[in-house]
């Protein structure tokens, strides 16, 4: 990198250079350092006590992980709520999004257009699309008016713990389908003509090109919808609670919303930040496993 | 082969019907926003619904504005999302530029911490963040929302990319004129660099619009709250659900990223895409 002329300037000029670039990235550096790092090494401390802004802070050693495993019932209830809500959502997505993908693939004005339509709902601010739903969800609303013009019975959607967190999820789908589809939909254009082609010959029908060929060769991609969509799925927050507050009862309590409750409400960030403590290694478990396994188990060009 | 034809148009029509049932499908609901907003109280709370109001009214928007301090919250989420990408391009252009044109000790442990970053969830680093900035006595302003921002890590991997791109031959021969490096990051890589800039600042645009957990986590007064949250108190501006108005507030809240989609989609679309292949 260094030219001739560089070469002949002073000692101090060479420090300079070595310097440079640390305090290019220094900043930024710190800025993570401050806003990302310290809070999550802080909040595994403050997991050890017990701490509410207003009085000392007390240690208590793991109190705060026995009270979240063993003691208190309403955390597995969040959890299991969390893990429903992920399951389907992930497949749901997935399975929407590589139909989607493969359906709307061609570029056609027809197909151009579908795709920015479903696309628009993933960048509207979540609390909107929630809001309208919570609408057409009403006991009242549009979505019964369907029910009930196709005969079928009335649903109370947000109202009853039976169908609460389905609405939730439906919702989710709605609003994130789009970009999955486009994330796939950019995969499939970076498949190979040729491999296409020599299928085509073969008169592969179309079934047997999609399982022999297509799916095969989206297989890191799906994996990669696989894990973003659990972790993005582990952090459901916002919709829960514009929809339906956690209710009807806990049914809709999921993992974030149960962190909100205790820091923000109760005040008892030690608690709180023991159950942060539970979503950033599941956080952390998912993105190891991302990285770790698909060189083994997924196909690559 | 003609029967091969029939069964072709056949299904291609089928299927062109379908798209447009599934574009409906995901309009209905922005349709609905709209209309909704535009009804009359009485006529909202009909039911079976009306799919075309019977009289249009503003009484929604207005109540919206009668209500509520729009002005203010407007203005908290402009000033929010300026200070923001202006942050961002200060401390992210030297940040990115130097991981993208410099090999330095350290370097590749830096960047993974840059990476690692990218994958904590803000609902993992609120609780410390809150205690951080209440214990400054910050709460009262804006920089909650703002300062944990300043070093986004998407912006650092697509700006250090364009970096990289640069070609070698044109920052040599820049050295060879005597430019000093800020001059050649002033000159070249920033012009170069000007569409990924656009791109960073869309999605920041859009992130911190629509941004609602953190403010809801971050602040304690009505004064430095955003618009979203101002959106979010319309429910309890009345006894009931009062949809015309909540859902005018809605549509002034979407019709920006609407607006922005309208003549940006494209861009939007690939950066969005991009992010999703990272």
């Amino acid at each position: 990198m260094m030219g001739e002329e560089k070469k002949k300037k002073k000692g101090g000029a060479i420090w300079w250079e070595r310097v440079r670039p640390y305090v290019m990235v220094g900043p930024c550096m710190i800025f993570l350092a401050v806003f990302t790092v310290y809070p999550v090494l802080n909040m595994i401390y403050l997991s050890f006590f017990d701490y509410n802004l207003l009085t000392e802070k007390k240690y208590i050693g793991l109190k705060n992980y026995e009270r979240l495993f063993f003691v208190n019932v309403d955390f597995w209830n969040a959890v299991k709520n969390t893990a429903i809500y992920t399951l389907s959502v992930v497949i749901l997505l997935i399975f929407f999004a590589l139909v989607f993908a493969l359906w709307l693939q061609k570029s056609t004005v027809l197909n151009s257009i579908a795709q920015r339509i479903i696309f628009l709902p993933h960048i509207c601010a979540m609390l909107s699309v929630a809001m309208v739903f919570q609408w057409m969800m009403d006991e009242k609303g549009l979505l019964n008016m369907v029910l009930e013009f196709f005969r079928l019975p009335a649903l109370r959607w947000l109202n009853s713990s039976a169908t609460a967190l389905l609405s939730v999820i439906v919702v989710n789908v709605w609003k994130n389908i789009g970009y999955y589809a486009l994330i796939l939909m950019s995969s499939l254009k970076a498949i190979p003509a040729e491999i296409n082609e020599a299928a085509e010959l073969d008169d592969a029908k179309p079934l047997s090109k999609f399982f022999k060929i297509t799916l095969p060769m989206l297989s890191p991609q799906v994996f990669f919808l696989l894990v973003t969509i659990t972790i993005s799925s582990f952090k459901v927050f916002e919709s829960v609670r514009v929809l339906t507050g956690g209710g009807p009862g806990d049914s809709t309590q999921v993992l974030v919303y149960y962190i909100y409750r205790y820091a923000m409400t109760n005040l008892k960030f030690g608690y709180a930040s023991a159950a942060g403590t539970f979503l950033l290694a599941v956080v952390l478990i998912l993105t190891v496993v991302y990285f770790r396994l698909p060189g083994k188990r997924v196909h690559y060009q | 082969m003609r029967r091969y034809q029939v069964k072709k148009i056949l299904t291609g029509s089928v299927s062109g019907i379908l798209k447009v049932m599934l574009c409906l499908f995901f309009a209905f609901p922005f349709y609905w926003m709209i209309i909704t907003s535009l009804k009359s109280y009485m006529e909202s709370i009909r039911y079976p619904p009306t799919l075309w109001p019977k009289e249009l009214t503003l009484e929604g928007y207005l109540t919206v504005f009668r209500g509520l301090d729009v002005g203010m919250y407007l203005k908290n989420s402009v000033i929010i999302i300026i200070c923001i990408i202006m942050m961002q391009v200060v401390i992210m252009v030297p940040a990115a530029y130097g991981f993208a044109r410099y090999s330095f000790k350290g370097s590749g442990l830096l960047f993974g911490i840059v990476t690692i970053a990218f994958m904590v969830p803000s609902q993992v680093t609120f609780v410390s963040v809150y205690i951080m900035f209440s214990r400054m006595r910050l709460m009262r302003t804006l920089l909650p929302q703002i300062l944990p921002f300043g070093a986004n890590a998407f912006g650092i991997f697509l700006l250090r990319q364009t970096f990289k791109q640069v070609p070698d031959e044109l920052i040599e021969s820049a050295r060879l004129d005597d430019a000093g490096e800020i001059k050649i990051m002033m000159e070249i890589m920033i012009p170069m660099a000007k569409s990924t800039f656009v791109t960073v600042a869309l999605l920041s645009f859009i992130s911190h619009w629509n941004a609602y957990f953190w403010p809801l986590v971050m602040t304690t007064t009505e004064s430095v709250k955003p618009f979203t949250l101002c959106i979010d108190k319309l429910k309890d501006l009345d006894y009931g659900l009062v949809w015309p108005t909540i859902m005018a507030g809605n549509v002034i809240l979407v019709l920006p990223v609407l607006v922005l989609f309208l003549f940006g989609s494209k861009r939007i679309i690939s950066a969005m895409a991009y992010r999703g292949m990272k």
